[in-house]
């Protein structure tokens, strides 16, 4: 984050307070509670940045995902594309400029369409351009994402894992969107098709000036796409930072469990018990004060009664009570 | 002192419409006590069908012949469907990846722990009880006692694993097999379980293979490994051999194409491996993987590849000279 970059332009992504509270029902004659899946969340995300968002199934990286995507509400808080709340724009307006790659390549592709048709049908949806301009507009995409020309009559069971995702990636990029969702991106894939993917989304990046949110439970992956990650842990994000300081330097005792559980492929290193403990939180009934401490290895009194604030240090965001100089001080 | 488990020319074919399909095609390794076997690769490779054949489950038009397939000196090929069944789940025992796959939802996990031990052992329901108890808690499950009442879906999916490795554990097992145990978990959690599997390996002197598709859970658990491809072994080794000089093409291709923070560097791109697997139907002329190596040459397409082994136990499918495979080993290391 360059101070130009920060004053000058408005960041092309922004979210502020973002809420999202499902009411559950845990039995079936029990009333409805609040599960806040989305429960507070402020970040911005600038021009060509990639933003990694990791944390552990069910945190609510999805449900944070679907909402930029326009396809769930929040509940409070908003979301702004350069600048303007996405509340003034319609779901059709929101899909020009966010757009989504999924993690399952084949069942986000409707199986009795040709590819040629799935690629087309963003560009007729929203009447871009002359309709005989389509077909040059889809294969210059397809050519871009390593799709050959030939699977354009071809149906989505035709063709490998690896190329579904690439007609995925086409299709979210035929309307030239400025930011697009990954959520999980290669995680159905086979580690081969995995780095074809990651080096396609790496080049279209680059030749297209695209901004990525990445969700990806694969830390390996996050610090080798992306340029800043945000930590999430039952709905809020209790670090972020630029890649490169998060991995070298984490700040959270949750974001210190997450890199000490990545086998990198280093024999003799044995396999960490990073100390999480086997239980995880009822996402309706999050511990009190701070929401980790049920887990956490270097926990205090005051963890389990206060909430920790948002500490900034250097550039970094981090909720804990650990890095509070105010609280360490008193 | 004989290996506790013995598999020579292992090979398991599916009759189809179109012909054969080949899924394992003559693959050979063994397991000592004590000691873990990953079996790597990536997916229809074969590793599935490989534990499946082991434990005499495939499915039923499948077929396995093998020349040797010993377990502790017992000739599986020769068993009887009452002999595998005395074996199985008892002296030998699966973990899957699903672990609804063993449990069963309509009964508690209390009766479903016991019941694995009570088929294949002559004990007392009391110490039955016990010995569920106990090993809950060795799988880091707390209040154990009280969680014998609870039903599967009442459990995460992390402590549906831990239940599975306990219902494993039940008859004291001498080989374990695990086929991508912690595919479906969190990271966090993926760890946790790894690290106590490893420990109650160690402790119970358990063989084990270990089947998976993760180059680092191999670098981090292994003892031995064994990269398959297109339901061969394309190289075997020691851990240590396998990733200091990675010395088949495939193995080379794979350790490419995984990001490994500290190593791999942001924006440059990563390895890849070109192409698709070849069909698994019919007979596969030439080496398996000429159609996607970066050194293939004329004969790798029209010789058939032995596994040479260099060493006992160290070995690759690969026409090259040890001395060019190891030029490029280095390249990758
Ligand atoms: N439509 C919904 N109704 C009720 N609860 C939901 C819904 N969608 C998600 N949740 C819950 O919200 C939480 C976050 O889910 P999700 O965003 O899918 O997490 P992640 O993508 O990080 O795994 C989970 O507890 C999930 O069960
Ligand atoms: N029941 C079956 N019927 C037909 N083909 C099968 C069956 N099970 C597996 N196969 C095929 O056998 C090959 C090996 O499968 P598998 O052992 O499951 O691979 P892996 O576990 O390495 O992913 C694949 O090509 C797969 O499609
Ligand atoms: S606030 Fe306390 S419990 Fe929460 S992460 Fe920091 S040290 Fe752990
Ligand atoms: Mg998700
Ligand atoms: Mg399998």
């Amino acid at each position: 984050m360059s101070p130009t970059t920060t004053s000058a332009t408005p960041p092309v992504l922004e979210t502020r307070d973002l809420h999202c509270t499902f009411q559950v029902r845990q039995g079936m004659f029990k009333p409805k509670k609040p599960l806040h899946a989305v429960n507070g969340i402020s970040l911005k995300v600038h021009k060509g940045e990639v933003l990694g968002l990791v944390g552990e199934s069910g945190c609510g990286k999805s449900t944070f995902a679907r909402i930029l995507l326009g396809l769930q509400k929040a509940t409070a808080g908003d979301v702004r594309i350069d600048g303007h709340a996405t509340t003034d724009f319609t779901r059709k307006q929101i899909s020009r400029r966010i757009q989504p790659i999924f993690q399952d390549p084949y069942s986000s592709l409707n199986p009795r369409k040709t590819i040629g048709t799935i690629i087309t049908l963003p560009l007729s949806v929203h009447g871009v351009g002359d309709p005989s301009s389509w077909r040059g507009t889809v294969e210059k995409m397809m050519d871009l994402c390593g799709l050959p020309k030939r699977v354009y009559d071809s149906f989505p069971n035709q063709l490998s894992g690896g190329q579904r995702q690439r007609v995925a990636i086409a299709r979210a990029l035929v309307m030239r969107p400025e930011v697009v969702i990954c959520d999980e991106p290669t995680s159905a894939l086979d580690v081969s098709v995995q780095s074809q993917i990651l080096n396609l989304l790496q080049d279209l990046r680059a030749e297209l000036g695209l901004t990525y949110v990445l969700i990806s439970h694969n830390l390996a992956v996050v610090e080798h796409m992306a340029t800043s990650v945000a930590v999430m842990y039952l709905g809020r994000i209790v670090e972020q930072t630029d890649t490169d300081t998060l991995f070298r330097a984490p700040k959270h005792p949750y974001t210190e469990a997450l890199l000490a559980s990545v086998l990198t492929p280093e024999p003799g290193k044995g396999v960490p018990d990073a100390q999480l403990g086997a239980t995880f939180p009822n996402p309706i009934n999050p511990p009190p004060g701070c929401t980790f401490h049920t887990r956490c290895p270097k926990v205090m009194d005051v963890c389990r009664q206060i909430a920790p604030r948002e500490i900034t240090i250097d550039g970094s965001t981090v909720e804990c009570h650990l890095h509070d100089r105010q609280l360490n001080a008193a | 002192m004989a290996a506790l488990l013995e598999v020579e020319n292992l090979r398991v074919d599916i009759p189809l419409g179109a012909g054969d399909l080949h899924a394992v095609r003559g693959i050979s390794f063994h397991v000592d006590r004590g000691e873990t076997l990953c079996i790597v690769g990536e997916s229809g490779c074969g590793k599935s069908l490989t534990s499946l054949s082991l434990m005499g489950l495939l499915p039923p038009k499948a077929v396995r012949q093998a020349d040797k397939l010993f377990f502790d000196g017992i000739d599986l090929t020769q068993a009887s469907q009452g002999k595998m069944s005395d074996i199985r789940g008892n002296r030998m025992a699966m973990i899957f990846q699903e672990p609804m796959t063993s449990l069963n939802p309509a009964y508690t996990i209390g009766n479903q722990l016991e019941e694995a031990l009570l088929r294949h052992q002559k004990v007392s329901g009391k110490e039955a009880r016990e010995r569920a108890i106990h090993l809950l808690e060795k799988v880091g499950i707390t209040g154990a006692a009280s969680r014998l009442g609870q039903y599967p879906h009442q459990l995460s999916g992390g402590l549906r694993q831990r239940v599975m490795i306990a219902m494993a554990l039940m008859c004291g097992p001498e080989l374990i097999l695990a086929d991508e145990p912690t595919t479906a978990l969190d990271v966090t959690i993926q760890a946790q379980i790894l690290h106590l599997m490893i420990e109650l390996q160690k402790e119970f002197g358990m063989g084990m293979i270990l089947i998976t598709h993760d180059l680092g859970i191999v670098a981090r658990v292994a003892d031995r490994v064994a990269v398959m491809y297109a339901g061969q072994i394309v190289e075997s080794g020691t851990v240590n051999e396998v990733f200091d000089n990675p010395m088949h093409p495939y193995t080379q291709g794979l350790l490419r194409c995984i990001p490994v923070p500290g190593k791999t560097r942001r924006g440059e791109p990563l390895g890849s491996i070109p192409g698709i697997v070849p069909s698994l139907i019919g007979k596969i002329e030439g080496c398996a993987f000429a159609n996607r190596c970066r050194y293939t040459f004329q004969d790798c397409l029209t010789t058939d590849v032995p596994l040479a082994e260099t060493s006992p136990g160290r070995g690759y499918r690969c026409l090259l000279s040890d001395q060019q495979c190891l030029e490029n080993a280095k390249e990758v290391a």
